[in-house]
């Protein structure tokens, strides 16, 4: 594990997925759209409103996931220093930000018509809003500080200690009594959504996924980059 | 190495103190984060002149609509216990007979929890109504049962709310 730190191996490796996974992601997404789109049924309850599902469950999953993964890269740098943590943490942080902005407009538009409200302050919907606040947050405090080090360590920290949301999101509507509804695909005994619809909506997942390591590549690329430069500026200046 | 091992002891303590934290509190916080209480939660525990939210199934064959007017009254049910609501205004397009209802207000000195704000609450089953429909037809016990009969996606509550009283008079 500790092998793939090292930013120039872990560049090698990077560069030769790129290109597929922007490539996956195109494919997917142009086949999860128009599959969920045009060519999945109607719903037998919401009718056509159903499809706003396809968009806002893949944001939803990969506004977590990508916390989850900058929560695990944050207790990587604390512990093991590795300077690799630190620019994916940062790399992925706008991009998890998207991701939730994405699902909390989503789910406001599909609420408007299905529940009769934009917003209620449920656990759900208040959980993922104190998520999105996390990237805010974090992202605004690994800036804040005339020494990088020092904003990274505080950022880390941050990342750590907002990683109790996360189970606190995906349990809220089983914990306590919510307006949004339980879990469909990842529950206990099974999806409860026709396979005409989950088809359509895994593909859109992979597409959210693949474009995220995509992008989340080009990212780290940059970030390393202007860490040499910092480094070589640092060397000239002394 | 050791230094390694110390940080990551302290970091797994103090994420272990975090979550216990969090947990505790909101366990003591319960009453205050659910979003609706269900109508035995309101029988164990009246709220008096508060305003608080109810939720529940709206019982098949309950929904009774005022002659012209805006007016519903029906009955929340969470199967062990019950509550008449009544309501005045527009109704959200999926609240229909058999499925989850979120009504805020209060409840009256009569029983009767008038409420100022409704919500309908979808439930976690997707599926395209033909297979709601063949559902219906092998008279499956679930959700499906409150489809109307001619199985056509309805997109307008209004729509929806006739076909329901008309299936349930």
């Amino acid at each position: 594990m500790h092998r793939f730190a090292n930013p120039a191996r872990f560049l090698k490796i990077a560069n030769a997925v790129l290109p597929w996974a922007a490539g996956l992601s195109a494919v997917c997404f142009v086949a999860g759209l128009y599959l969920g789109l045009v060519a999945s049924p109607p719903d037998y309850q919401q009718g056509d409103t159903v499809r706003i599902m396809y968009i806002h469950v893949p944001a939803a999953w990969m506004s977590m996931f990508t916390y989850s993964t900058m929560a695990v890269a944050a207790a990587a740098a604390l512990v093991w220093k590795h300077p690799l943590a630190e620019v994916y943490a940062k790399a992925a942080a706008p991009l998890g930000a998207g991701f939730t902005a994405l699902c909390l407009l989503t789910g406001s538009l599909w609420g408007a018509p299905m529940w009769g409200t934009w917003w209620v302050w449920d656990a759900r919907l208040t959980s993922v809003l104190v998520l999105f606040f996390l990237y805010l947050g974090y992202m605004a405090l690994v800036d804040a500080f005339d020494d990088p080090a020092r904003g990274n360590k505080a950022g880390n920290i941050l990342l750590l200690v907002g990683a109790v949301n996360v189970p606190i999101i995906k349990f809220s509507v089983e914990w306590w009594n919510t307006l949004h509804q339980p879990a469909s695909v990842f529950r206990l005994g099974g999806p409860t959504i026709a396979a005409s619809m989950l088809w359509p909506l895994l593909l859109m997942a992979v597409a959210f996924q693949s474009y995220f390591f995509a992008v989340v590549i080009l990212r780290i690329r940059a970030g390393l980059a202007a860490r040499r430069v910092q480094t070589l500026r640092l060397g000239q200046a002394g | 190495m050791t230094r390694k091992r110390r940080r990551m002891m302290i970091l797994a303590l103090a994420l272990l103190g975090l979550g216990t934290a969090t947990a505790l509190t909101l366990s003591a916080f319960r009453d205050n984060i659910v979003f609706f209480y269900s109508p035995s939660d309101l029988a164990a525990k009246p709220p008096g002149g508060r305003t608080v939210r109810i939720g529940g199934l709206v019982e098949t064959g309950s929904l009774k609509r005022d002659a012209g007017g805006l007016t519903v009254t029906f009955q929340v049910t969470d199967t062990a216990k019950s509550l008449p609501v009544t309501y005045t205004g527009i109704l959200p397009d999926l609240f229909r007979e058999g499925q989850g209802v979120v009504a805020e207000g209060k409840l009256g000195p009569d029983g009767v929890f008038a409420a100022t704000e409704l919500l309908a609450k979808h439930d976690e089953k997707y599926m395209p109504p033909d297979v709601a429909d063949a559902l219906k037809r092998a008279g499956h016990p679930g959700k499906p049962g409150d489809v109307p009969a001619s199985g056509a996606p309805v997109a307008a509550g209004e729509e929806h709310q006739t076909s329901t009283l008309r299936t349930n008079p």
